[in-house]
């Protein structure tokens, strides 16, 4: 059993040794889902009810079997934050009844895909935020609908490849910023986080254990099936998020956000080059075959940069 | 004891404060509103110990009850038409989650036409999820049901959520006068809700409404839900003798209304019964012999008892305030079936759709009814369905379309 409150996480060496969710579930192999969902589990300890949302995740449970110490509970597609509502409410009574005792209480997490949190289930979200709900909620963004075989979403990236935008443009509209909707409703805590940077991610889990009320989260989830890559490449595309600054780690703490890992830049003042994040995917190969296609990479690399303009250092 | 003039929406509040329950999921909408105005007052003045939380959609709302349900707390919820069919994935998915809790719906037409008054389309449209259903025809029977109804639902052979219906204005902004259950009394009937499985706690680990994988375990769990809804009827009469035994008011599941040598039978549901108690009436003292019987649990189906009371009947009017479009009544499809092979059944099931979004069915309109279940089982003819509406209605609609034609025109020929 992993101990229930760790402490003071400042090295990787300091990380929990070992994993509370079971083996043996069947999502894909270099599900960077997962990997977000078993990082954070390990800190959060088993003391938590899941409240799941239709998604690939959705799968992890299937009767009899489960990978979860805790509580599980499969809602809909567009209410996991108010099946999180009735249960965290119940828990609340039940101790001020002293029907359970504080040893019982759990810590309740809305588990969800982007299909459901930026568009289905963002009204519920919002309405779980607006009445300051004492809740976790991750959010594992693999940018499309991926278990009905990636269709676009509104978290799909500019020219990205899915099963409804096939052609060699890809998908022509911009992912969605779902942290800024998030924190405009000023809940006690957003935070982006990756799998592929478990230090990142398990200093913030560690911090918003500590705090009350809605705490947000949404862990990009490089996904090989959706993605078209090898699933060996899953944590190396995740770092590259980072490192090109698609992937912008923040956090939004009353009312200002901060980034936590600032991409490196070289003697040039250059950052890695979004190509290298780009050209590992499937999804991203029209823009480099059959010829390159100069314009459309330096207008993901010139948003990027606008983006990073606006942080300070 | 106490009497008091209540509207249909006060008597469900009241309902749910004598059961005590502990968590009520809300979501404004008309007709139905009034119930958690009464509900919030209560808890926020501190005569009542519960918890509500307005949730910003009926699909949450629901979720919310289903989800408080599973974790161990007595649930109360309430709403009406558009509302019950905008939460109708999680009506049937918190059935799926075997929650006991009580949801009021207060009855009205579905849009389109967009309308607040009432009829039962909304209601049947939750037939099929596992819910019991239970109709009122009185204010003082709403309060009733709602005891009743926890009583059911928490039962351990049942473990469901149960709507009780009440109709649109017809119930909800009546007011009647109203016997309130002695609130220690109401307690002591209703019970502490026993969650036995039905929770989550650290350190022990539960899924609850996991998926599957194929038919077979989804079959067993459907046809589980399907035998836990038909216990409802072995396990009804108890209950309600238990309830007439401490209050003096007895509720069948089919409410019998001068049916002891009665030739002709109306049946139907909801408070417009109360308007064929009345035909039936009028019709017994002019010397006809005719009864009424009121489907009060709809779901389970109480199909054994509709064939006891219908057997021997000449014939019988089924008034459905519904309509099944392409098919016709469903009140009348389900008597139809459960009559089928019946050898002493009624030889005439006539099928009236009336009361569509509030429309009144007239004391003339009963009265041909029976005129016609007469004339088709003296002459051992089909009677085909039929709309209630007059000529008179027929001629307003036509003139309000020469209004809209005329305007059309003028539009058009500016």
């Amino acid at each position: 059993m992993i101990k229930e409150s760790v402490v003071h996480i400042h090295r990787m060496k300091d990380m929990p040794s070992s994993h509370l969710l079971g083996t043996g579930t069947p999502m894909c192999a270099g599900c960077g889902g997962l990997e977000a969902l078993h990082n954070m589990y390990d800190i959060l300890g088993e003391k938590t009810v899941f409240v799941n949302a239709a998604g690939c995740l959705t799968l992890l449970s299937v009767y009899p079997f489960t990978p979860f110490r805790g509580g599980w509970l499969y809602t809909s597609m567009a209410s996991a934050p108010a099946g999180a509502q009735g249960v965290r409410d119940a828990m609340d009574i039940r101790l001020q009844k002293k029907q359970i005792t504080e040893e019982d209480n759990m810590e309740v997490v809305v588990v969800t895909g982007d299909g459901s949190a930026y568009g289905m289930g963002l009204s519920a979200t919002s309405g779980a935020m607006d009445r300051n709900l004492d809740f976790i909620y991750l959010c594992y963004d693999n940018e499309g609908y991926g278990n009905t075989g990636q269709q676009y979403s509104a978290a799909t990236p500019h020219a990205a490849l899915t099963s409804t935008s096939k052609t060699s443009h890809g998908y022509p509209g911009f992912k969605k910023d779902l942290f800024a909707i998030w924190a405009a409703h000023n809940p006690t805590y957003v935070a982006t986080i990756i799998g592929a940077e478990p230090l990142d991610l398990a200093k913030k889990i560690e911090k918003l254990r500590t705090m009350k009320g809605p705490r947000m989260l949404i862990a990009l989830a490089p996904c090989p099936t959706g993605w078209d890559y090898d699933p060996k490449l899953s944590v190396e595309i995740g770092r590259l998020a980072v490192q090109t600054g698609v992937w912008p780690l923040k956090e939004y703490i009353d009312g200002e956000v901060i980034h936590t890992k600032i991409p490196k830049k070289d003697k040039s003042g250059k950052r890695t080059p979004v190509e290298e994040y780009l050209k590992l995917q499937g999804r991203f190969s029209h823009l480099f075959h059959p010829q390159r296609d100069e314009r459309g990479i330096a207008e993901i690399q010139a948003r990027i940069d606008a983006y990073w303009d606006k942080v300070s250092d | 004891m106490t009497r008091k003039l209540l509207t249909g929406n006060s008597a469900a509040a009241w309902g749910a404060r004598l059961a005590g329950v502990d968590y009520v999921p809300a979501f404004p909408i008309t007709p139905q509103t009034e119930i958690i105005e009464d509900l919030s007052l209560w808890i926020d003045s501190g005569e009542m110990a519960a918890r509500m939380v307005t949730l910003e959609s009926e699909h949450s709302m629901i979720t919310a009850a289903g989800s408080a349900a599973t974790s161990g707390v007595r649930v109360f919820t309430a709403t009406s038409s558009q509302g019950l069919l905008y939460g109708m994935e999680m009506v049937y998915t918190v059935a799926g989650w075997r929650a006991p809790f009580v949801m009021i719906n207060v009855s009205r037409g579905l849009s389109s036409p967009i309308t607040l008054e009432s009829d039962h389309n909304d209601i049947m449209a939750a037939r099929d999820s596992g819910f019991l259903q239970i109709h009122c025809a009185s204010c003082q029977e709403i309060t009733d049901s709602v005891l009743m109804a926890y009583r059911l639902a928490e039962h351990k052979d049942v473990r469901l959520p149960a709507i009780v219906n009440q109709d649109g204005f017809y119930l909800s902004f009546t007011r009647e006068p109203v016997d309130l259950p002695d609130a220690e009394k109401a307690a002591r009937f209703v019970g502490v809700f026993d969650p036995e499985n039905l929770q989550f706690k650290s350190g022990a680990p539960l899924s609850q409404a996991m998926a599957v994988l194929g038919g077979g375990p989804y079959s067993y769990f459907r046809y589980e839900a399907h035998l836990a809804l038909q216990r409802v009827l072995s396990v009804y009469d108890e209950i309600a003798d238990e309830f007439a035994d401490i209050f003096g008011r007895r509720y069948d599941i089919i409410e019998s209304y001068k049916m002891d040598d009665a030739e002709y039978v109306f049946v139907m549901m909801g408070s417009y019964a109360t308007k064929a108690r009345d035909a039936v009436d009028s019709l017994c003292n002019a010397g006809w012999k005719v009864g009424l019987a009121r489907v009060r649990v709809f779901r389970p189906f109480p199909k054994e008892k509709i064939r006891q009371l219908l057997s021997g009947r000449r014939a019988v009017a089924v008034i459905d305030q519904n309509l099944s479009m392409g098919m016709g009544g469903v009140l009348h499809s389900e008597l139809a079936t459960a009559l089928y092979g019946m050898k002493d059944g009624p030889a005439v099931l006539a099928s009236y759709i009336g009361g569509l979004g509030g429309r009144d069915i007239s004391q003339q309109e009963f009265f041909e009814m029976i005129d016609e279940l007469k004339q088709a089982s003296d002459i051992g003819q089909i009677l085909e369905p039929r709309l209630l509406y007059t000529k008179n209605e027929l001629t307003e609609i036509r003139n309000l379309q020469a209004i809209a034609q005329a305007e059309h025109s003028e539009i058009h020929n500016k």
